[in-house]
């Protein structure tokens, strides 16, 4: 099973390996603001319901984004480490 | 371009890396300068001269990521990159402004701007907190590989732009002759200049990795989803306490200034007419908003310090699990904590909204936050029936306001989940914002943006208070002979809608200031001030005493409750009529806030009259 940005636990690294072309103008809006694949991607912290918004580390940016859209976000392989 | 025409450079760039800053700077402009993402959605224009003479216009455009223009803001600034403005034309050539701090993760961006055709420079702001993070850019690499001239800049410095004029002198003129070349198309879909993007960084830029940023150690606590909550919830409370408790003194000064002008000029006016206008109406009604001035400086000095710390972002992060809830975009909330300075650009800055209906939904309840203009009615009504009691260590006429604030957002979520479910359903989204490092604000900043928060109160007081109060006097004091408020032009204006609104517990001195009020919702206490004022005997007696003794309870809180809806404000109007090019939605707001204003009004009104409140 494909392994998604919404299954990584709090910082929790994994890689960027494609995303989730369903809704293109969002994968294009995710590009556009920093993912990119190859990109080490570590969950930071989430909201007080159902872990929702989340924020993740990416490339030394830090970005808030809804559940449903960091659901778009594939992953190569996770990694345990502590931080990215 | 040589004949001594201006040179137009376009500020391109991602949200919050600095354009509006280094706008300020150049152009001694006043655009508003923050720490979030999406403080600017509008572009502006401003110049200033090399000093080879050469006259530049600056165009400060809203932040963009890619080339797309998914929401309203992004499209303004690519439209004005590409001469799509009306009546603008094409800009010359771009400044691509950068973070350096960011670099990594925006470097494809400025790759898509080569596209734009224009000549185009990148200047890397903010290397001085790169540097601090341990980030190290190798610029000639990085010019090499980009393939157009990359500047190094701290764009809220002096020091730190001089490299940047000194190019642009040179480059200018390059431009102004058409020497400066048109970089070469990037090819490739947006993944393929990711991934150009990233193999430029790699040799380019290192980084120094960091167990953990200053950054990162305050949000462990701040972004905790429960002590993040608190430390929210916390903030606002001791900002509205604070408003309530540090203004006294002041305001105390004000009030008896205002009382010695209206004596000073009482004696030196002769008696009649002129006296009244300018003891009764000008002094009076002005006067009776100017008051309320400390406390608008105190709740800007919070707002402000919030906004330029970075800590808005981190908030609009932790309600947006209350809004996912609800059904709200998650770009609204920025929106809504705006329209608590006022309405007008809040309504504005829900541009950044992707989805159209997502954005109407914003717009319709935008004006149910607590806005500048409804504080000197909760103080005057508050200050004249709430004791200036303690509750603990808190001040009970603070707790009372906010209150009045919770209400008006309860029902701004209430009305949206309503608004969600029927006019403009549909899946809503759309966080996605960057959460920006933490900055200690520019002081010099701080305090200008707080005296232009400052004299726009007072301005108003000028512009709109001012007309108002003299057109209150004058309806209040004609014909001659009226010996009651209801025998005057402005009683038998009143006495029009005041049946309407009788049965929610409003008198006609109430009904008379709501008409002006239309206008802007604080010329409500100024008309009363006037109306008063002119009634009165006793010169001493403030508004606030006045008031109290002619209100009962239940009108005091109904007419509270009214202004937590308070459907009055005919610019908000005009910006909705704007924003959204129609009349239905402008027209639908009025509608839906009146009913509620009045519902809201009348239940207040009997539940304490049944209460036995008197």
């Amino acid at each position: 099973m494909t392994k998604r940005l919404t299954d990584l636990a709090k910082s929790e690294t994994g890689v960027i390996l494609d995303f989730d072309d369903s809704d293109p103008a969002l994968s294009t809006r995710l590009r556009e603001i920093g993912f990119a694949e190859g990109d080490n991607v570590t969950p930071l912290h989430f909201g007080l319901f159902g872990k929702n918004p989340m924020s993740v580390r990416v490339n030394g940016a830090q970005i808030a984004l809804r559940r449903e859209d960091a659901q778009a976000i594939l992953l190569k392989a996770v990694k345990s480490e502590a931080s990215a | 371009m040589s004949d001594g025409q201006s040179l137009r450079l376009a500020l391109l760039g991602a949200p919050n890396c600095g354009k509006s800053s280094l706008f300020n700077a150049l152009t001694g402009g006043k655009a508003k300068v923050a720490n979030y993402p999406g403080v600017t959605v509008e572009y502006r224009k401003g110049d200033f001269t090399l000093p080879s003479g050469q006259a530049i216009e600056l165009l400060d455009l809203p932040g963009v990521y890619g080339d797309c223009g998914h929401s309203m803001d992004e499209r303004v600034a690519l439209d004005a990159v590409r001469g799509n403005l009306e009546g603008e034309r094409a800009p010359d050539a771009i400044v691509f402004m950068m973070d350096a701090s960011h670099i990594n993760t925006h470097l494809h961006n400025v790759l898509q701007a080569k596209n734009h055709g224009l000549p185009i420079i990148l200047v890397l702001n903010m290397m001085d907190m790169a540097a601090r993070d341990g980030i190290t850019i190798d610029l000639p690499a990085l010019e090499r590989e980009i393939g157009i001239p990359v500047i190094s800049c701290v764009a809220v410095r002096g020091s730190g732009r001089s490299l940047l004029l000194d190019y642009l002198e040179e480059w200018g003129g390059d431009v102004s002759f058409g020497s400066a070349a048109t970089p070469k198309e990037e090819k490739g879909d947006l993944k393929a200049l990711q991934a150009k993007a990233r193999s430029i960084t790699s040799t380019a830029v290192s980084r120094v990795h960091q167990a953990e940023t200053f950054s990162q150690r305050i949000d462990n606590w701040v972004l905790h989803p429960i002590m993040g909550l608190a430390i929210l919830f916390t903030i606002l409370f001791v900002m509205f306490q604070a408003v309530y408790t540090w203004s006294g003194p002041a305001m105390d000064l004000i009030e008896m200034a205002i009382g010695g002008l209206q004596r000073g000029a009482a004696a030196i006016l002769p008696d009649g007419l002129i006296t009244s206008l300018v003891v009764d109406g000008i002094i009076a009604g002005v006067g009776s908003v100017l008051i309320f001035l400390p406390q608008i400086i105190i709740l800007f000095a919070f707002i402000l310090l919030l906004e330029a710390s970075g800590y808005m972002a981190r908030a609009a992060f932790l309600v947006d699990t209350l809004m996912a809830k609800i059904g709200l975009n998650g770009r609204a909330f920025i929106p809504l904590l705006s329209s608590f300075a006022c309405a007008i650009p809040g309504i504005m800055s829900a541009r950044t909204i992707e989805q159209e209906r997502d954005r109407i939904t914003t717009i319709l309840i935008a004006p149910l936050m607590t806005c500048a203009a409804r504080w000197p009615v909760y103080f005057l009504i508050i200050g004249a029936f709430v004791p200036a009691e303690k509750v603990g260590v808190f001040s009970l006429q603070g707790l009372v306001a906010f209150g009045l604030i919770l209400v008006g957002i309860v029902f701004a979520l209430i009305m949206a989940a309503i608004f969600k479910r029927t006019l403009t359903k549909g899946e809503s989204s759309g966080l996605l914002i960057e959460l920006p490092s933490y900055k200690t604000p520019v002081f010099k900043d701080y305090i200008i943006g707080l005296w232009d928060r400052g004299m726009i109160f007072v301005n108003r007081a000028g512009r709109i208070i001012l007309p108002a109060s003299i057109l209150i006097w004058g309806l209040m004091s004609f014909p001659a002979n009226a010996t009651t408020t209801a025998q005057t032009w402005a009683g038998k204006v009143g006495g029009l809608i005041e049946p309407l609104l009788r049965p929610i517990g409003f008198n006609l001195e109430i009904a008379i200031s709501l008409i002006p009020a239309m206008a802007a919702r604080e010329v409500a206490v100024s008309s009363l001030a006037t109306i008063y004022s002119i009634g009165g005997t006793n010169a001493d007696d403030t508004l606030r005493d006045l008031i109290a003794a002619n209100w009962t309870l239940p009108t005091a809180l109904a007419f509270l409750a009214w202004f937590v809806f308070a459907p009055q404000c005919l610019s908000t109007f005009a910006i909705i009529r704007k924003e959204t090019n129609s009349w239905k939605w402008p027209l639908f707001a009025f509608g839906y806030l009146f009913v509620l204003a009045y519902i809201a009004a009348g239940v207040t009104y009997h539940v304490s009259l049944a209460m036995g409140l008197s």
